[in-house]
This record gives structure tokens, sequence and C-alpha cells, in this order.
């Protein structure tokens, strides 16, 4: 089965251009792992690319340029340490993380190790690009795990910035739509929501938000100032 | 910030350039070639010869984003390097030369520039979803249908091609595009689905 909504042309340009930033690539790139649709236009875009780079007017190297490259080939390739260590094995079966999250979170869901925030929902932070990324405090890119339990309704809430939702496991439904495994949600400050999970089982969701949100129910008006999610 | 495209670039290419400094029409079939010969046997001359083709164009695509010369000389010979190591993944099937090419390029600029990863699907990993066998959708680029997105590109309108090189080739967020061209960023956006739906209106509606 394929996820029936995607990350908007926008964000696959940018992903295919290299200028999506790291935490924003993750989410794209973990859906393009379930979406051979999208995977095909990522390459057509690639290839978009690869035309313009022909076309490109030529500027002259430095003499010395092609003889560096000569003399650095003829060296033994140096050991490749993989940034993030070994792959995490998958638990028999296929993994609930795709690639390249799974790698991300260092392993696969039932790993994750769930904080609680409200009652019914879960959060766990996940690294991206160093240590301060993930971090709630800097005000900036948040990407976390979310697990909404089965049927609860999230508090409504809108967004200062934008917030990007891959479902990974489970579905959940608002005003725009029900989404399940492997749809893509990009909602920005316009849209106030009130996002419910399907009552058959946990919504587990990879969130990336560039900015905390903000409650708009009664209830969320008193949590705003305890609750950063 | 670009370097002047000068010809004498282009005679100091040397061997089997068609090139008239502006385009390499002839680049798609003959790079394909001399990749494959590295990739297979590790051919140096077939090596050099991709040097000379690409290395101009990788200087003056790195130069296009606010990179020093020194800088794009560097990444240049990294990509060159990686060429060497990986020619043998090659597959002109799934990707022609400057496309495998340009990606390797894209991901060094993002390792330089940002220090950042670029995450990126595993083809092996048993998650992915993979492509159903049938659908047209999924099918590669085929030979003609490069030849066809050259000429579509350079029918499109100059304000569309504009944006669309700035896009791929400077290492800035479309808002960014956006102030520099002092447009409103939906205008960018706007601009850029038109020069990507009408690519796909000149291709013929390829997919
Ligand atoms: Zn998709």
């Amino acid at each position: 089965m394929t996820p029936s909504h995607h990350p908007v042309r926008d964000l696959l340009l940018a992903y295919a251009a290299g200028t999506l930033p790291e935490a924003a690539g993750l989410a794209v790139a973990t859906h393009l792992a379930l979406c051979p649709l999208c995977r095909a236009e990522v390459r057509r875009l690639e290839a978009l690319g690869g035309t313009l780079l022909e076309q490109e007017t030529t500027a002259p190297v430095s003499d010395g340029l092609l003889d560096a490259i000569l003399a650095q080939i003829e060296e033994p390739a140096p050991l490749s340490l993989p940034l993030l260590g070994p792959k995490p094995r998958a638990s028999a079966g296929s993994p609930a993380l795709p690639e390249p999250l799974r790698s991300y979170v260092g392993g696969d869901l039932d790993g994750v190790q769930w904080k609680p925030v409200v009652r019914g929902l879960d959060e766990a932070p996940v690294r991206v690009g160093g240590a301060a990324a993930a971090d709630a405090a800097t005000g900036g890119t948040r990407v976390r795990l979310m697990r909404v339990r089965s049927g609860v309704a999230m508090p409504r809430h809108t967004h200062h910035g934008t917030e990007m939702t891959l479902v990974l496991a489970g579905g959940f439904s608002d005003q725009t739509g029900h989404y399940l495994r492997g749809d893509f949600t990009l909602t920005d400050t316009s849209v106030d929501h009130q996002p419910t999970a399907d009552p058959d089982g946990d919504c587990i969701c990879l969130a990336v938000t560039d900015a905390p949100l903000r409650l708009t129910g009664p209830l969320g008006r008193l949590l705003n100032p305890f609750v950063r999610f | 910030m670009a370097g002047p495209p000068i010809s004498s670039a282009a005679s100091a290419a040397g061997e089997d350039r068609a090139g008239t400094g502006r385009s390499a029409e002839s680049a798609p079939e003959s790079a394909d070639a001399l990749l494959l010969r590295v990739g297979r046997e590790r051919d140096r001359r077939a090596f050099v010869a991709l040097f000379h083709l690409f290395a101009p164009r990788l200087k003056a695509f790195l130069c296009r984003g606010s990179l020093d010369a020194g800088l794009a000389e560097e990444i240049i010979q990294e990509v060159m390097v990686v060429v060497w190591r990986k020619a043998g993944s090659f597959d002109p099937a799934r990707a022609s030369a400057a496309t495998w090419i340009y990606t390797i390029a894209r991901n060094r600029r993002i390792d330089r520039l940002r220090q950042e990863r670029r995450p990126e699907i595993d083809p092996d990993d048993p998650a992915l979803v993979p492509e159903p066998e049938d659908a047209a959708d999924f099918a590669l680029m085929r030979e003609d249908d490069r030849t066809r997105l050259h000429q579509a590109i350079d029918q499109l309108p100059p304000d569309q091609s504009d944006l669309l090189r700035m896009a791929y080739f400077e290492d800035k967020p479309h808002s960014a595009i956006a102030a520099e061209r002092q447009l409103p960023l939906g205008t960018v956006k706007s601009r850029l689905r038109l020069a990507l739906v009408r690519l796909r209106t000149l291709l013929g509606d390829e997919a």
C-alpha cells in the first residue's frame, strides 16, 4: 500500500536540490522509504539537477587541480567509519521504523524510551544534526516521535511555524483528512486543528516542528505555560 | 562570483570535447560511457576526460552559491575522488553520469557547507515499500527523455529557468532566494512550481 498524502512539490525539490535542512530532510526521506511515487519524483528532480549541471557554463579550474586529484586516487581509500555506528538490527520481520529514521532513533520502535507529556500522549526526542537540535530549550527545530493512544484527541493547537508529521503506525484524523502509515502532512500557522488517533490502536508519528506549538482550546490555554510539544 | 566562462578552459580541456563552452549537448552518451569505463576498467584516461568535462561545470555550479574558488576546488577534488572510488556502482539504467555526479556534488556541498548529513533511504531496507511492477509512473529516464529534458529547459521563460538554477545550485532555502531577488516568497514558490509544470508539459507528460 502506498501513502495518499505526500510532501508538497517544494519540499521534494528542496530535498533533490540539497537545500532542505537535515531535520526536514529526515521526515521527507523517511516518507520516501514508504512511497515509491515520491521516490520516482525525486529521481526525476535529480535528473533535472544533472541536466542543469550539463548545461552549466564552464569556469576555469586551477592548473594543479587534476594532478592533486590523480595523486589522491593513487592512495588507498581511507576506512570510512559510519557516523552512526553499525545499523541497528531490525526486530524480526519488517521494521516499523524505516531507514533513515531507524538509524537516527538508534533502533526500532520497540526500543524507544517514551516520556509522558499529557494523558494519552507520549513523546521521544530524536537527535538530528548534533547535540543542540533536539533540545527543547533552543526554541528551534524539534524532531520527535509522538505516540497518541488509540481514540485520544490531541489538545487543539495552532502552529507558530510549521509542523511536518509523518505517520509511522496507526492513524489519525483531523479536519483535513485521514492519515495512515506513510502519510505526510505539512501544517502551517493558519491551521487550528485537533488530530484524533484512530480507535484501533496507538498512532505513532514523526513530528518536525520549527517552533513550539500553541494550544488553543480552553484546556490548551490552561496547559500552554506547562506543555511544550 | 562565477569565474568568467572562458573558452580557453574548454580548449585546455583537451580530448573528446564537442562542447561549445555553453552546453555539453554531446555529454550524456559519452559521459556515461566514460564513467562505465572508469568503473569497469579503472581507466585513467577516461577519468581524466570526465574531469575535463565536469570540473569546469562543477566549478561554475559551486561558485553560483557564495563559495570562494578555493573551497569550490576542494569540493571538486572530493567529488572526483568519490567518482573514481564509486564508479563501479554507477548504473546508467538508473541515472545519467551527469545526474550521478550531480548528486555526489550536492552531497559534498551539504557536508562541507552545513556540516550536516543528508538523510537518505537505504535501498536494501526491509521496511522500504517497493515499486509496483507495472506502473508507468516509476519508469526510469530513457535516453530520449534526457534529450527532451535539455530542450525543455532551454524553452523555459528566463524568469523561471533563473529561479530553477538558483533553487538547485545555490545552497539557499526558497525564502533566501525570495529575499535576494526581492520577490515575495509566494512568487518564488509559484514560479518554481510553474517551471516544473511547464517542464512536464514540454516533456509531453512523461509520467
Ligand atoms: Zn509520497
